[in-house]
């Protein structure tokens, strides 16, 4: 049994966020890039359970759709353990293009179980896991907070309103997963890093695919006011800008 | 033509995202020049049915089939996608909460539908078709052009003010043709917390953070948060150490939120942190520290210990009330 993780390689989540060529292209001067969060927790769930014998789980791939300035982001998946890696060759601008290439990597290469963060910290779209799922006609869970896999058979948690509800769906499916999906990120050790050199990127080269979208312009967020300070001593008239001037209570 | 709105229910009733979703199509209706129809899947009375029309719904759908008891994505895609095609939807609404995300994805891949998800505003303009929508986690926003005939938007939930409207709905009771073998999930187990005010449904969000010290420390916030009908919430270090349940963490990882009003009690106010809170309406925050990052997102600030404020704020909202 083979899981494949969908990895996304995103901005680290503490980079200040700035734009060039007239507010069309995100400015990657000094970024540092690293996994997409919910990506790195999924592989690491994809871990724990190849590490358990009694899963059946035998192999865990990365798929990255992206060009070779990703492949440091790749050789890390492979150094926090994935076995081997795939990336297709294609710059993407949009989910649907992402999402319908990942569906001809496993459309020529099967897996059982295909993992997706539940979004990308940088798009914020919650859109390629399942939109992966129809191109391929494969059952989709989403919000999924735990996975289970005993010989084979995968047991699914997901997050709704107000509670949890514990499903199944037959094989192959796709899990979007997010918090609670593992506890926290595995970190890569010396020993992986060292073998991760010499482990597999495999190269595939694009299907044709027309976006259906188009960015017009990034818009950085207006200004907040300035805060208001309220002396410590008095906070009471908190209470009174919240309730009189802010009317929000 | 139609702008179709997909509203879910919950035990049978609609909520305030429902109204909001339904008045924002009825909104992106006016705009293109054409008329809201709203779909409601499962069993709810014609009564609750009707409430959508008083929110801009011209006509009400309602799928009452079993087999779409349970969420199957694969079987509410159809579903959705069979009644836009009838409907000759052309523009197509739904929530971008966990039922939204689950089926907008694919619905946009059957449809070959442009999505524009998790918008908070209205289009910026129709021809083009440009939505507004926010990308890297609330550190920017998005004009994006959406090139298809049929579009689907997301909406995020509390952007949209409900306009209720004298309006008369005609309610449409359907069929699709969906089989049993379509749907592939299997409910085994369903655990929900009740008369709880849902995280992501107050309009007041009371927040904790490390500066809370410990987890003995939390009755005053949570006595603040009854007092003021706010449901609690917490930084990520929080619910990883098991002070509060994991259901409170807010933040990137966490619950994205968009209160009216967010208060955050010993939070630093982290990148992370902000970007699951930053389009609350009003941030509020209560730090020792008065260089924290926090107070550069909040309109309203205390710099003290979060020990001493806390008590006397629900001192204050107590007397508040009295009046
Ligand atoms: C990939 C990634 C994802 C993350 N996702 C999230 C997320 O979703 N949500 C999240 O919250 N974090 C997230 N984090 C963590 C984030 O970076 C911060 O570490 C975290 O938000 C800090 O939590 P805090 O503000 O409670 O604690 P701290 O940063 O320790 O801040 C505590 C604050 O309390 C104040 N304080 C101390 N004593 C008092 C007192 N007596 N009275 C009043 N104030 C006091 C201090 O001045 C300080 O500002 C993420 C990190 C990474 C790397």
């Amino acid at each position: 049994m083979k899981i494949l993780v969908c990895i996304s390689n995103v901005p680290d989540t503490t980079t200040k966020v700035k734009f060039t060529d007239n507010n069309t292209k995100f400015d990657s001067t000094g970024v540092q890039w690293v996994i997409n969060p919910w990506d790195e927790l999924a592989l690491t769930r994809a871990l724990e359970l190849k590490d358990n014998p009694a899963s059946g789980v035998k192999g865990v791939t990365v798929a990255h759709v992206g060009p070779a300035t990703s492949e440091p982001t790749i050789r890390k998946a492979l150094a926090i353990g994935a076995d081997d890696a795939i990336r297709v060759n294609f710059e993407p601008t949009e989910a649907y293009q992402v999402a319908a290439q990942l569906a001809e990597v496993i459309k020529n290469e099967p897996f059982d179980i295909i993992l997706c963060g539940i979004e990308s910290s940088d798009y914020n779209g919650s859109t390629v896991g399942s939109m992966l799922a129809e191109f391929l006609n494969a059952p989709s869970v989403s919000a999924v907070s735990g996975l289970n896999v005993e010989n084979g058979e995968a047991t699914i948690t997901r997050d709704i309103d107000g509670g949890k509800e514990t499903v199944s769906v037959p094989k192959p499916f796709v899990a979007i997963v997010q918090k609670g999906i593992a506890k926290e990120p595995r970190i890569a050790a010396m020993r992986g890093i060292m073998q991760a050199r010499t482990k597999q990127i495999k190269v595939v080269e694009p299907v044709s695919v027309s976006p259906l979208t188009e960015l017009i312009e990034f818009e950085p967020p207006k200004p907040r006011a300035k805060c208001i300070f309220v002396d410590a001593e008095n906070p009471k008239q908190l209470i009174e800008l919240l309730q009189n001037e802010a009317k929000v209570i | 033509m139609s702008v179709l709105v997909f509203t879910e229910n919950w035990d049978g009733n609609f909520k305030k995202l429902s109204f909001e979703l339904v008045s924002y199509a009825a909104k992106v209706a006016e705009m293109t020049g054409t008329t809201a129809t709203a779909l409601s899947i499962g069993q709810v009375s014609d009564d609750e049915l009707k409430k959508l029309g008083n929110y801009g719904a011209k006509k009400i759908i309602s799928l009452k089939s079993d087999l779409l008891k349970n969420l199957d994505s694969q079987a509410y895609t159809a579903a959705i996608a069979e009644i836009a095609q009838n409907e000759g939807a052309k523009i197509i609404v739904l929530a971008n909460n966990n039922m939204g995300k689950s089926i907008a994805p694919r619905l946009s891949v059957r449809l070959k539908a442009a999505i524009g998800s998790g918008t908070n505003k209205l289009p910026l303009s129709t021809d083009p078709f440009v939505v507004y929508r926010k990308v890297y986690s609330g550190n920017a926003f998005a004009h994006l052009k959406l090139n298809t005939e049929i579009k689907i938007l997301t909406l995020m939930q509390n952007s949209f003010d409900p306009v209720e409207t004298a309006n008369e709905a005609s309610i449409e009771n359907r069929e699709v043709s969906i089989d049993g073998a379509m749907v592939k999930t299997q409910v085994k187990d369903v655990q929900k917390q009740t008369g709880k005010l849902l995280l992501t449904d107050a309009e007041i969000v009371v927040s904790g953070g490390r500066g809370m010290k410990s987890p003995d420390n939390w009755g005053p916030l949570v006595e603040l948060a009854d007092l003021l009908g706010a449901a609690t919430a917490c930084s990520r270090p929080v619910s990883d150490e098991g002070w509060r349940p994991h259901e409170e963490h807010t933040g990137q990882t966490g619950k994205i939120v968009a209160p009216n009003l967010y208060i955050a009690v010993g939070i630093s106010g982290a990148t992370q942190h902000l970007a699951g809170v930053s389009a609350s309406k009003y941030i509020v925050a209560i730090n020792s520290d008065k260089d924290a990052p926090i107070f550069e997102a909040a309109q309203y600030g205390i710099v003290g210990d979060a020990a001493k404020i806390l008590p006397q704020l629900v001192n204050a909202v107590k007397e508040v009330k009295a009046k």
